[in-house]
């Protein structure tokens, strides 16, 4: 069962969110960029997790449409000068979704595994488009003119300097944005829905629910949230490369999920810093990232399988309690 | 005309390379529910074992031997060590513990071997053009990879279809709880099927090493291609992988050689068409 964050926890997030925002006060700019980082990631990793946390669904091809979000931002610029984000925001969720709408309409007539093997193939097909076709500008990468905060001719000129700081905010708002969405997402019929069909899919579909329209619009909606992400990741780094659809990228977002908490909706942007963090506390120790990564993952898997939104502090219990390990038994 | 009898001979030679690989991976997954991500992986330590080895002895013929017993021995290692405790673990942490095994594998290749490219040389006296028909002629190792490999299927076949321990791996597949009504020991079994699976990865790596050369990250290809082929082959079986395996090992070929813009994109054009037509797969059993 997926956990929304209650009064408590609403409250500790808000405190965290104000904390990043107070980053630029004193931190330099190579943290606030870190920071911006995550914020991305933990966008990316929060649009996987209505798939695998609410639905039900594990798909290892989410990156491809944090990558087509990405690359919208390239395709706009073939039109000329820099968009504007409210043109180019928009284009990006837009062709995401498109892309997870066709995907998702073809994976989701498997189950279980196959959809894991059968995303993970449109996956690595979506990469060789923006790899080897001209559509993608080359299997480097290319460089693309940030979009632009301009409204009916009027332009905020952000300098250099400031940059930063307000890439920062902006993500910080997204994500804000994007994670009170899903808690209010949940509290709807459809939500519920989706939460049914990752508890029991055969009493839903006899229910009388349409279980797979209910799945593909899962599965196009998290699509269009990984491509706000990758949106945000081009406008932030100002560069997009066919790597951001690459397969790794959607199991580090599993990752996260699984390292801050597969069962609560704020596990994922948990688990986004900590990934970030650790990779660049890993950075600064030793030249094999990988090595760490694949060392941390194991320690998860093995041992932590709750993730860090499920890690209780044994002394705030007031009595040993019985209950929590009928609970362990249970789920 | 020649051209695409040679294009047609290489897609049948890589798709029962194909086949080598995918069947491992389905046999693991139907007989313990298991996806192993790090199939690619043991398919590129194979390779790499064949240019060790091949460098070192100057013989390929050692290298096949070493890494059908490396195989054996590493699929044995990690069934006992890792995988066993994973069999009935959600889809989420089979998925994170073998790309942690992908992470860990690469690094180890990296840290041991470096990340150069390297070519193996094919062994000597296979290194000639075999006079086909007419003034077609075709490489001496590739018709030998064809043969070894379809020499391999065919014993696989027998041993599924009329051994004992075949007959108890197709039982576990289909019911599991059946092997231990019967007495059967589950464990053995799955410790053979691991161990083989892992053993036929790592000798298609050997096989391919002196035609694809050996490189960093050579199996994630050739594992994504492999799903392909589950998918289109059908549901766990041995004989959907085989004709899975061929299918897009010739479409693959043959879409490099005469589709050069859609290069990369043929197979997962036809694994939609599947999808669509029979999502179950097209030789799935019914």
């Amino acid at each position: 069962m997926l956990t929304v964050a209650g009064r408590n926890g609403t409250f500790a997030l808000g405190a965290a969110a104000l904390a990043v925002a107070a980053l630029p006060l004193f931190a330099e700019a190579y943290y606030l960029e870190l920071a911006s980082t995550a914020l991305v990631l933990a966008m990316f990793a929060l649009s996987l997790q209505l798939l695998v946390g609410v639905t039900g669904l594990v798909s290892l091809g989410h990156a491809a449409f944090f990558g087509v979000g990405a690359y919208a931002i390239h395709l706009l610029g073939a039109f000329g000068a820099a968009p504007s984000v409210l043109l180019s925001l928009p284009a990006a969720v837009l062709l995401a979704a498109l892309a997870a709408f066709a995907v998702g309409a073809l994976a989701l007539r498997t189950r279980g595994f196959f959809f894991l093997m059968t995303t993970l193939a449109f996956g690595q097909m979506l990469f060789f488009v923006f790899h080897d076709t001209p559509l993608g500008g080359g299997a480097d990468g290319v460089f693309v003119a940030r979009p632009s905060f301009s409204l009916f001719g009027l332009e905020w000129v952000v300098s250099r300097q400031d940059r930063p700081t307000v890439m920062l905010l902006l993500n910080l708002g997204v994500l804000v944005a994007m994670y009170a969405g899903l808690a209010l997402l949940l509290r709807t019929m459809f939500g519920r829905a989706l939460l049914g069909i990752r508890a029991n899919e055969h009493r839903m579909r006899s229910m009388g629910f349409d279980t797979y329209w209910l799945q593909l619009g899962a599965f196009t909606l998290a699509g269009a949230l990984a491509g706000v992400a990758g949106h945000m990741w081009g406008m932030t780094q100002a560069f997009v490369s066919p790597e951001l659809l690459a397969w790794h990228r959607s199991a580090e977002a599993l990752l996260m999920i699984l390292l801050g908490g597969l069962g609560a909706l704020h596990g994922p942007i948990l688990g986004a810093f900590a990934f970030v963090g650790l990779g660049d506390i890993a950075g600064q120790i030793t030249e094999r990232q990988r090595l760490v990564e694949g060392l941390v993952i194991l320690v998860v898997v093995l041992g932590l399988r709750h993730g860090i939104a499920g890690i209780r502090l044994p002394a705030l219990r007031r009595l040993p309690a019985p209950a929590p390990a009928a609970k362990e038994a249970a789920p | 005309m020649s051209g695409l009898a040679a294009q047609l001979l290489n897609g049948v030679q890589y798709g029962l390379l194909l086949f080598l690989i995918s069947s491992g991976l389905t046999l693991i997954f139907g007989v313990m529910g298991v996806i192993n991500l790090a199939h690619g992986s043991l398919f590129m330590i194979g390779a790499y074992i064949a240019f060790v080895v091949a460098g070192g002895t100057g013989s390929l013929w050692l290298a096949l031997p070493a890494a059908v017993l490396g195989g054996l021995a590493l699929g044995a290692l990690l069934e006992r060590g890792l995988f066993r405790r994973f069999y009935h673990r959600e889809h989420l942490d089979q998925v994170l513990l073998t790309f942690a095994l992908i992470l860990l594998f690469e690094e180890g290749r990296s840290i041991l071997l470096g990340n150069d490219f390297h070519s193996v040389p094919v062994p000597a006296v296979l290194d000639v053009a075999v006079p086909m028909v007419g003034d077609f002629s075709y490489s001496a190792y590739r018709l030998a990879v064809l043969v070894a490999c379809l020499g391999i299927a065919g014993a696989m076949f027998l041993a599924i279809e009329r051994t004992r321990i075949g007959s108890a791996i197709r039982a576990a597949a289909e019911k599991p709880e059946m092997v231990d009504l019967l007495g059967l020991d589950a464990r053995r079994i799955h410790l053979v099927v691991f161990a083989v699976g892992t053993a036929l990865a790592m000798l298609a790596g050997a096989l391919a090493a002196p035609l694809h050369s050996v490189y960093p990250n050579m199996g994630h290809g050739f594992l994504i291609i492999c799903f392909v082929v589950v998918v289109v082959g059908g549901v766990g079986s041995i004989a959907g992988a085989f004709w899975g395996a061929l299918l897009i090992g010739v479409v693959d070929t043959l879409s490099k050689a005469y589709l050069p813009f859609a290069a990369g994109l043929a197979v997962y054009v036809l694994m939609a068409a599947v999808l669509l037509w029979r999502p179950t797969g097209l030789f799935a059993r019914s």
